[in-house]
């Protein structure tokens, strides 16, 4: 085990600058996901690290030792790919010793990992099947459990869950947390996945265009997003945002409804700024259908759009300040499309981004 | 009376049976038979000889005709090995190119755009001991100041029939090992290097392995071809001088017209056939083995 280091890494794809220069620190036995949509340069910075990708510039450190110009081989890391891998014409048990193997390690001893990593993951009657013979959740964890045999300074997933169905993937997600507990190991998962990341992470470090938006605990970045793309990104139905301006004390939307301006951010936002104001559906919610028992509540009567019952709650389509918002009924009550009911708004849980930067306004 | 008539599937199977009769059987039925005569092309009666199997029986005890089939199985092997080697690098080197892989791969199959007699004629002339071109740049290097026999000394016109053989077909395994690279899966490479193998270890447990079935259909298509080799070395050496060059099908084509012992020739023809179809099992075989090994789905 080791902790890991990037300090100002770089890469550029001729003029497509795909990272640009990441500092990220990964403590040892730290589970990290690097989550973000598709380009964002998190599945390139897991390549770097794996050295299967040349870095621009920077530098990757694994203990203390600078890694740059090693080869993938010689930087004790097991990667689980999201194709799994796996070598098509060994069986199990040679896909999850192949590595010791090559290190020229005694059969004994390749014998005994493979097998203490076959009874981890329960695998152990499938050793002598190749991996055609296998279903996809079956070879995703031979993937894995090649990369335990190797007993690495760091693993690198990259996106291993999202060939699965979503059973699957929430039993595998499981499965990985709890080898992590068990092995302690260092730990860097690339996801477009928020919830996987969210579940899984002890840190979860949110890219867009090569740059870091935000690292911090899933609390963090879920309570106290930093710019409105992580506010957008983190949570599941995302977060409602609405443009407004600052007047008089309120927040004026494009339709000229408007809010008060919630108290925290009094000090932060000065008269005619265009500000984002984001609300997460569990902070908009028919009265009595709430989550908190609101500190700053505002209550508005809103014409429900469309509902869409989930069994323990019942998502609610309202329009207010020309977008579209989702709140979270709770307790859900038969409500009609068409309906106008009483909706509060806590504005305690208000978020407000800075309408140029899309930074967070939040001072404390 | 109702008359008898063929059933309809029958009566519309029977064109196709007839022009495979004509074409296919019945020749083949008449050359194995002729195999069992003396029957020569001077004397039409002798086909109606039977004598058995004597043919056969004098072929087993035939020096000429066992060196003919042994310099065949060499030539088999030896430009079977050649080419599959020298193929799996040109394909290893094209599929590396960044740019331009099209024409290279065009380029690559110009040998086999010729006709195997130009290309005889091609390295009959390369290769000829006063005016060929290698003798000439040997010379002009200062290699050697001797005319080196390329076409007349035993070994030496065994190899420039070779060359020429692999010139013209080595193609047709870059073709294909070039095919399977390109079908490869890029993600277990990267899992072989992860895993700590260096590039020759990539190369020897996970490529290779992956290419092999395509290795073996060149193989087994290519066994056939060289097997019946005829036009290239009747071009450069006709067999000779004095048989020193004989493949089977040349001393069969010499023994059939120019001897005009057909019964014979077609009794050498029938072993030559049974070469061809142990070669052609052999590696169907490993074929299967390799495919069902990567678990091919072809």
């Amino acid at each position: 085990m080791a902790d890991l280091s990037l300090r100002q890494l770089d890469k550029k794809y001729g003029s497509f600058h795909a990272v640009k220069g990441l500092d990220l620190h990964v403590e040892d036995g730290e589970f990290v996901a690097l989550v973000g949509p598709s380009g964002c340069g998190k599945s390139t910075t897991l390549r770097m690290i794996a050295g299967l990708e040349e870095i621009s510039s920077g530098d990757i450190l694994i203990g203390d030792r600078v890694v740059n110009d090693l080869a993938p081989r010689q930087r004790n890391i097991s990667m689980v790919f999201q194709s799994y891998a796996l070598y098509p014409h060994m069986t199990v048990r040679e896909n999850m010793g192949f590595t010791l193997k090559i290190a020229g390690r005694p059969e004994a001893e390749i014998e005994t990992a493979v097998a203490d990593a076959a009874r981890a993951l329960e695998i152990e009657p499938l050793l002598d099947r190749r991996p055609a013979q296998l279903s996809g959740g079956q070879r995703q964890r031979v993937a894995m459990g090649r990369a335990i045999v190797r007993n690495p300074d760091v693993f690198l997933f990259d996106e291993p869950l999202s060939n699965l169905d979503a059973k699957l993937r929430g039993q595998m997600r499981t499965e990985i947390k709890r080898l992590h507990a068990r092995l302690g190991s260092t730990v860097v998962y690339v996801t477009h996945d928020q919830i996987e990341a969210m579940t899984l992470a002890d840190r979860i470090v949110i890219m867009r265009d090569g740059l870091i938006e935000q690292a911090g605990s899933p609390d963090e970045v879920f309570n106290r997003p930093a710019t409105r793309f992580v506010a957008g990104f983190i949570g599941s139905p995302p977060m409602n945002m609405a443009e407004g301006v600052i007047q008089d004390g309120l927040i004026r939307f494009g339709d000229g409804e408007t809010l008060p301006l919630p108290a925290q951010f009094r000090d932060a936002v000065t008269a005619g700024q265009r500000v984002t104001l984001g609300l997460r559906p569990d902070d908009i919610y028919p009265v009595g259908h709430g989550l908190h028992a609101g500190e700053a509540v505002e209550t508005r009567p809103l014409e429900v759009a469309l509902t869409e019952p989930l069994g323990n709650e019942t998502l609610l389509f309202v329009r207010f300040g020309g977008v579209e918002w989702t709140s979270r009924m709770l307790n859900p009550r038969d409500l009609r499309r068409g309906e106008t009911v009483d909706f509060q708004i806590d504005l305690s849980r208000v978020h407000l981004f800075d309408g140029e930067s899309g930074r967070s306004l939040r001072t404390a | 009376m109702k008359p008898w008539r063929l059933p309809p599937h029958l009566l519309l199977l029977l064109p196709a049976v007839l022009i495979l009769a004509a074409i296919v059987v019945i020749p083949l039925g008449l050359s194995l038979w002729s195999s069992f005569t003396p029957f020569r092309l001077t004397r039409p009666d002798t086909m109606y000889d039977f004598i058995g199997l004597r043919n056969y029986a004098r072929l087993l005890g035939d020096a000429q005709f066992w060196s003919a089939f042994g310099r065949t199985v060499l030539l088999l092997t030896v430009a079977l090995n050649l080419e599959m080697v020298l193929g799996l690098g040109l394909a290893l080197l094209i599929e590396r190119a960044s740019r331009g892989q099209r024409i290279l791969r065009t380029i690559m199959m110009f040998p086999m755009m010729f006709s195997p007699v130009l290309v005889g004629f091609q390295f009959k002339f390369m290769f000829n001991d006063n005016v060929g071109l290698v003798n000439n740049a040997l010379q002009s290097l200062g290699l050697t100041d001797r005319a080196i026999p390329w076409l007349i000394d035993q070994n030496l016109a065994f190899i420039s029939i070779m060359v020429a053989e692999i010139w013209s077909s080595t193609a047709v395994f870059a073709i294909f090992i070039l095919a399977g690279l390109m079908a490869m899966p890029r993600d277990p490479l990267e899992a072989a290097r992860v895993d700590g193998c260096t590039p020759w270890q990539t190369f020897r447990y996970v490529t290779w392995p992956f290419l092999m079935p395509f290795a073996f259909i060149a193989m087994t298509i290519r066994s056939l071809d060289v097997a019946r080799a005829y036009d290239i070395i009747k071009i450069m050496t006709d067999g000779g001088p004095a048989r020193r060059t004989e493949v089977l099908w040349t001393l069969i084509s010499r023994t059939a017209y120019s001897d005009a012992r057909m019964g014979m020739a077609n009794a050498m023809a029938y072993i030559a056939i049974l070469l061809s179809i142990a070669f052609t099992l052999i590696f169907f075989r490993q074929l299967s083995k390799a495919r069902s090994q990567i678990a091919a789905e072809w």
